[in-house]
């Protein structure tokens, strides 16, 4: 807001004196350097803009088709009546990622707080470095060695067993083919390890060691210091965890290629297939054959988008803010 | 039993089960690889190397014509990403206390986190509503998720030059640019360099963007209005399809793939081993 | 009159840091419910003597101790001797004041004792107060309990650390520098508590200030280079120092 007022008064004050300062300033090689470099860098901003931009006007179609209906709509159908609504897709992105979470974010933690708390410096590098090997391997191929050596694997091993021993809840209900919601959840939650871990890892690096010294002086166990650890990363433990959500929710490739692909509100099961807004669009961008199918899934891409943005934003606040706590502001 | 015998044994267990999270974390990258060298394997041979795409039906085939587009198509975005991402991590170092920094860096943290299917849409939005379906349009979305890694890692680089090295420069009367582009930018050349590694490695996995910017493409390189063949998109096509030597053939491309850029991630590490110590 | 006995003894205390040695050939004898100051120039480690009395000085990586340290006639770097019951018996306070600032004051204190499997609320309660009393705090803190730990000055912090280690009621107070980081006035309140905490426990207290170290306490043992060069009773040490390094240092010729 300052800047706004600073910006009208410098146009309102604007006249050729003015303007002849500003033009000598800007005729210092430095200065005609910085202002490059910073148009260059401000280039995000563009970038971000014709982004929201090219989504919206893409999605007009759709938008005036079907109003915030689309949102909450739970048909689609392309073929027939071309009538399309998104809710299932939402719906599968967030299961799937709340999967991805509950089973991946324990086994993050561990691997943070191993890294951090239990290993020593050799071991820790190494390890680290096979993490980001993790990182490194493609969504694509997370979805070949998924459907090759994944989906028999948990259907032999762990689904079958599964149904035959608690068939009689309902999540464990249906055919077993293998691919599906939980199979898709168990995929992300590798995908997101990388991620988590490490930002957790270095949240609890970061924990002062004065507070470590004072937990085992009082005579505590390496666990009961290391939660002590946890607790005071708390704020960065969190950011962590938002940043794999938001990298669960848009992931596209890996998911489309074991979850099944099918358009339904709700699964039958755990082991039934079902859909996300990034799988439908990958799926059928390429076959939409008309303007409304397009744009409609344009509008699927809008919202998630909108979620995956806002998920970020909220994740890199926390992990700054974080950040900021740890390194050296004690008093509240 | 009393309470500080419980104590130690949950102490115990707790370091047991961390220890577990992480084998169980790991057993999938050993997994992944394991497969894709073994299913990969046996499909690469000389054939595999040098012939273009099958069609439906046809045995053998390979990953040449692959290859060839990944190349093109990584090359191009480079063209536009690497000098963008460049100047804005210049920016982002030397003049980081430009109030207009801080958002700079913000939204460039929260781009590289993005869905990359996005921006393969808003590539084809704005792309190939204009020229159709092409490696130009390709190499834009992969160019817009180059961008922010390699801001990052050029900032981070040139961050890492000693302040003395600057004010050296600055001594001997050499203007601030100069001072940035001669000698900052010479002082920090591996990071950068090792930057534009990385962001390759990421961008040449990427297959949702060329999805639906570029398609599937089985000839060879056509020029840079018409789509090429991309050996990431070809794994996802070869591997949902019904056909057997097609599905080797995603394997071979996964292990293409994974050597290129596994190879990448090791070099750079060893190179930036240093940081480490 | 009953002789006092002895707190701690200490027989050949080596300590390393990797390949350097921090201290050598330590043979030294802290009476009980005393104050014992350990005084000396900068790096002649007197820090690392201290942590090699709970057992700290060996959880940094790298770091080796030999030796015998009997407390309460038991060694504690005995084979099956265990660190974490060890140091439950001493409380530590640190140079630099290190309350938990996710945890209240009362939480703050009752670390030790949850740690311990206390659950009952009301001699929570009771521990509490009693040991924010005994650090001279209770009656700047009662009406904040549930404040932050942080939210408190550094001399009120060092208080809470106090009350922390006291609430688990150990039999020893190792003091690292504790006043280093605070102004004089809090200081002077600290020095205070610590003369009062020498009726019920044994206090050893490292100090770089050597008037502090002559007002506190009843022996001073004094270090150099790792090794012992004079201990004994504080008045001693001060008016007739019998080692010529001594005299130099509380003269302040060097260090």
């Amino acid at each position: 807001m300052k800047t706004r007022q600073k910006l009208s008064v410098f146009v309102h004050n604007l006249n050729a004196e003015r303007i002849r300062k500003l033009l000598k300033k800007y005729s210092k090689s430095d200065n005609q350097f910085k202002l490059l470099t910073a148009v260059f860098a401000s280039s995000i901003f563009v970038v971000l803009g014709l982004i929201v931009y090219e989504l919206v006007t893409g999605s007009q179609l759709s938008i005036q088709g079907f109003g915030i209906g689309f949102v909450v709509g739970t048909k689609w159908d392309p073929a027939i009546s071309q009538v399309f609504g998104a809710l299932p897709l939402i719906l599968g992105t967030l299961v799937t990622s709340a999967i991805a979470l509950l089973i991946g974010v324990p086994l993050s933690l561990g691997i943070g707080l191993a890294l951090s708390e239990f290993s020593p410096k050799r071991f820790g590098f190494a390890v680290s470095f096979l993490v980001e090997l993790l990182a490194a391997i493609p969504s694509v191929i997370y979805g070949l060695w998924g459907i090759f050596t994944l989906i028999p694997f948990l259907r032999n091993n762990v689904y079958l067993p599964l149904q035959a021993g608690l068939g009689f809840i309902p999540l464990f209900y249906g055919p077993v083919y293998g691919g599906g919601v939980l199979t898709a959840g168990i995929v992300l939650a590798i995908m997101i390890i990388p991620t988590v871990s490490a930002v957790s890892r270095d949240a609890f690096s970061a924990v002062p060691n004065t507070q470590r010294e004072a937990m085992i002086s009082l005579g505590a166990t390496k666990w009961e210091t290391a939660k002590i650890v946890i607790s005071y990363a708390r704020t960065g433990v969190i950011g962590a965890i938002i940043l794999g959500l938001g990298r669960a929710v848009g992931e596209t490739m890996a998911v489309t290629m074991v979850i099944g692909n099918k358009f339904q509100l709700l699964p039958a099961s755990l082991f039934d297939a079902w859909y996300t807004m990034a799988a439908i669009i990958a799926n059928e961008f390429t076959e939409a054959t008309y303007d409304l199918y397009v744009s409609a899934l344009i509008e699927v891409g809008l919202v998630l988008f909108f979620v995956a943005i806002v998920i970020n934003i909220l994740a890199r606040l926390i992990v700054w803010r974080s950040l900021r706590l740890v390194r050296g502001i004690a008093r509240e | 039993m009393d309470h500080y015998t419980l104590r130690k044994i949950i102490d115990k267990s707790m370091r047991i089960l961390i220890y577990s999270a992480l084998v169980v974390g790991l057993i999938p990258l050993f997994s992944i690889l394991g497969q894709v060298i073994l299913k990969g394997a046996s499909s690469v041979n000389i054939s595999f190397l040098t012939q273009p795409s099958p069609t439906v039906g046809e045995a053998g085939g390979g990953v040449a014509n692959a290859v060839q587009g990944t190349l093109a198509t990584l090359g191009l975005a480079s063209l536009i990403g690497v000098p963008l991402g460049l100047v804005s991590g210049i920016f982002l170092s030397e003049y980081s206390e430009a109030k207009i920094s801080s958002p700079i860096r913000f939204f460039n943290d929260v781009l590289s986190g993005f869905p990359s299917i996005v921006v393969g849409i808003f590539a084809y939005g704005l792309i190939v509503r204009a020229i159709g379906f092409s490696v130009t349009a390709a190499a834009f979305a992969l160019a817009i998720i180059m961008i922010p890694i390699v801001t990052r890692t050029t900032e981070e680089a040139m961050k890492l030059v000693p302040a003395t090295v600057r004010e050296a420069a600055i001594a001997l009367g050499v203007p601030r640019w100069r001072t940035i582009v001669s000698v900052v930018i010479s002082g920090a050349k591996k990071g950068i360099t090792t930057g534009i590694m990385l962001a390759l490695a990421r961008i040449a996995g990427e297959s949702a963007p060329v999805l639906v910017t570029m398609g599937y493409w089985r000839w060879w390189f056509a020029g840079l209005n018409q789509p090429a063949a991309n050996l990431a998109l070809n794994i996802y096509i070869f591997a949902i399809s019904p056909f057997e030597n097609w599905q080797a053939l995603a394997w071979g491309s996964a292990l293409v793939l994974v050597i290129l850029i596994l190879g990448i991630n090791v070099v750079v590490r060893a190179a930036t081993k240093e940081k480490y110590k | 009159m009953t002789r006092m006995s002895y707190k701690f003894e200490i027989e050949n205390l080596n300590a390393w840091f990797g390949s350097k040695q921090a201290l050598s050939n330590i043979n030294i004898k802290i009476k009980e419910k005393a104050v014992t100051a350990v005084i000396g120039p900068s790096g002649c480690g007197k820090t690392t003597f201290i942590r090699c009395l709970n057992r700290m000085h060996e959880i940094v990586p790298g770091t080796r101790v030999s030796g015998k340290v009997l407390f309460g006639g038991t060694d504690i770097y005995a084979e099956d001797a265990d660190p974490v019951q060890i140091r439950r018996k001493m409380g530590m306070v640190f140079q630099k004041p290190n309350p938990f600032p996710m945890m209240s004051i009362y939480d703050n204190v009752a670390a030790g004792l949850k740690l311990n499997g206390v659950r009952d609320k009301k001699r929570l309660d009771e521990v509490v107060e009693h040991s924010l009393r005994m650090a001279i705090l209770w009656d700047e803190v009662k009406d904040d309990l549930n404040k932050s730990g942080a939210s408190l000055s550094g001399g009120q912090q060092q208080r809470l650390c106090i009350a922390r280690a006291l609430a688990v009621e150990p039999e020893v107070m190792l003091m690292d520098e504790p006043a280093s980081a605070l102004d004089p006035i809090a200081t002077g309140k600290l020095e205070v508590l610590i003369r009062m905490l020498a009726n019920d426990y044994t206090v050893v207290i490292v100090t770089h200030n050597m008037q502090q170290a002559a007002r506190l306490s009843d022996f001073t043992a004094f270090l150099y280079l790792g090794e012992l060069i004079e201990y004994g009773p504080t008045k001693d040490l001060f008016e007739n120092p019998k080692n010529e390094l001594t005299e130099k240092y509380i003269t302040g010729q060097f260090g």
